[in-house]
């Protein structure tokens, strides 16, 4: 009878604690819409923001937000895809390779406000980068690399040993087993994952301050040669992505429609990362599906 | 070419300090099928395992001695493991066919080791298939995944991926002991007649089993080879006493 009481008692709490949870997400999230969503506009998502006047947009912010994304993935996604499959495959179990795990973690914890400071000393000032897309991106991948290294050697350490010895018995090299036999198995969670990170990535904002930098130059959207300083596609000029805009009009915004253009930014980038999270699971599952060739 | 298939001499294999298999000398006739019983943790497996060094992925783990296949002592530092794998083929307990589609399980391998065309491929895959009596049964669904098979077809595509690659010698850890009965006499159905082009070594807990499929069985029992003969002799009059309570169950 007393575990049974037990059993119930502790059946109600676990359901209350997830009912909470939700309850705070729906609640989060309808705040959030409720106040962003009616000021969202294809005239707000594609014009310039406006210093002093009412109806500025957030186009340029937006943009670069997409592309610093783009940038961090293509610097993250091999270094940690190397370095998950060494932890994996290669490294010895031995102090040191548990010394690396230990620092990979603490490097996953660490302030984003800490990793934007070191990025400002090291690659903006003493590498001499700039504020520009290329050190945030660098920054960015202080933070991305962790993880991706992480999940990386997770999802291949979750793949069957059998697998892996089938690659090996049929006269394969371990290179070719790793890359044909195992990395399939594993990529739609690797891919999965990296998605989701790339959704925090979307929203950070305190290690871009002092890297990406606040401002955009004048971007003229005409000109898609990445070596001129108000082409988009330059890696080397500054941008203010849509995370940290958000943050500049709350605290400094001197147009009259700041908070309006503060609710709908938000909106747009809780939006995004839905929609990143959501398409995480659609295109690992569609990925498995391709690569398996099940149905 | 001898009647051996292949021999070990002395073969040790360590777990860390503990010796899981004990100074084993064995020689496997070629073409015929060798049974290895035991009870469970007697060392078996691992020395299957041995043969074709699938142990070196283990941890902690060390062989001693010699393996010869083919003129080549694998055991040997110099001998390129990865090419001599290519001859020696396994199939395992579980199933476990790659995560593509059927016909890509088996084409995989000759693709790897050169052969490229399509024609030539379709060719390895129908036969592989055809010997391991699934080509019927899969012949209008080559290009679905084969994870969609049942235990007993996953089973027998996977000893058709390592017919592909055109081994002489085939190592089979419980092959059967994960399947239901008709898939079991379908695989024991196989192995007779695969045993005419390939040498075969089965481990197998199924006294049944071993006595239907062998031609010849070894005892073994904590490490140590206690008895190997030809299995009729082994099921009817065993020279070694354990051999004998082992075989009628009083123990193990």
């Amino acid at each position: 009878m007393r575990a049974k009481t037990v059993d119930r008692i502790a059946t109600s709490v676990i359901i209350g604690v997830a009912v909470l949870i939700m309850a705070v997400l729906a609640a989060l999230l309808g705040f959030l819409l409720v106040r962003g969503v009616r000021h969202i506009d294809f005239h707000f998502l594609t014009s310039f923001p406006q210093a002093i006047k009412t109806g500025g947009g957030i186009g340029p912010q937006l943009f670069n937000s997409l592309f610093l994304l783009v940038l961090t993935m293509i610097i993250t996604i091999p270094l940690g895809l190397g370095a998950g499959i060494y932890m994996s495959e290669y490294a010895k179990q031995n102090r040191l390779t548990d010394f690396i795990r230990l620092v990979v973690e603490v490097l996953s914890s660490f302030p984003s406000i800490v990793v934007g400071l070191f990025g400002l000393l090291v690659i903006v000032n003493t590498f001499n980068l700039g504020y520009s897309l290329l050190s945030g991106a660098l920054a960015l991948t202080v933070f991305n690399l962790p993880m991706m290294v992480r999940l990386t050697e997770q999802s291949l350490r979750a793949v069957p040993r059998e697998q892996k010895e089938a690659g090996l018995a049929l006269g394969m090299s371990k290179w070719k087993t790793i890359t044909s036999v195992m990395l399939p198995v594993a990529l739609p969670s690797i891919v999965t994952g990296s998605i989701l990170a790339a959704g925090r990535v979307f929203g950070e904002a305190a290690a871009l301050l002092f890297t990406a930098g606040m401002s955009s130059p004048r971007l003229d959207f005409t000109d898609w040669n990445p070596l001129h300083p108000t082409s988009p596609l330059n890696p080397l000029r500054p941008a203010e992505t849509l995370a940290v805009h958000i943050w500049k009009i709350n605290s400094e915004g001197l147009a009259p429609d700041a908070p309006e253009i503060a609710a709908g930014a938000s909106a747009v980038l809780v939006i995004m990362v839905l929609l990143f999270n959501l398409g995480a699971r659609w295109f690992g599952r569609v990925l498995y599906r391709k690569l398996t060739a099940s149905k | 070419m001898s009647k051996h298939a292949f021999y070990t001499k002395d073969l040790s294999v360590y777990y860390g300090e503990k010796q899981a298999v004990k100074k084993i000398s064995m020689e496997f006739p070629a073409r015929e099928v060798v049974a290895l019983i035991g009870p469970s943790g007697c060392g078996k497996s691992t020395f299957l395992r041995s043969l074709n060094r699938m142990n070196d992925l283990i941890p902690g783990a060390r062989i001693e001695g010699e393996v010869w296949i083919e003129g080549r002592n694998i055991c040997d530092p110099g001998t390129d493991v990865v090419s001599l794998r290519q001859r020696i083929g396994m199939v395992w307990q579980r199933p476990n066919p790659f995560h593509k589609s059927i016909y890509e399980n088996v084409a995989f391998g000759p693709r790897y080791h050169g052969i490229r065309g399509k024609k030539a491929l379709d060719e390895i895959v129908e036969e592989c298939l055809r010997k391991t009596a699934l080509w019927d049964e899969v012949k209008d669904r080559l290009h679905q995944s084969a994870l969609a098979l049942s235990g007993g077809q996953q089973q027998r595509l996977c000893i058709a991926r390592s017919l592909a690659v055109r081994p002489s010698i085939l190592l089979m850890d419980e092959p059967a002991s994960a399947l239901d009965p008709v898939s079991t006499s379908k695989i024991e159905e196989l192995i007779a007649e695969l045993k005419k082009e390939y040498s075969i070594v089965i481990v197998t807990h199924n006294m049944q089993q071993a006595a239907r499929i062998s031609d010849k069985t070894a005892f073994f029992f904590l490490g140590d080879l206690i008895e190997y003969d030809d299995t009729q002799k082994m099921f009817t009059n065993p020279s070694k006493k354990s051999t004998d309570d082992y075989i009628s169950g009083r123990f193990g």
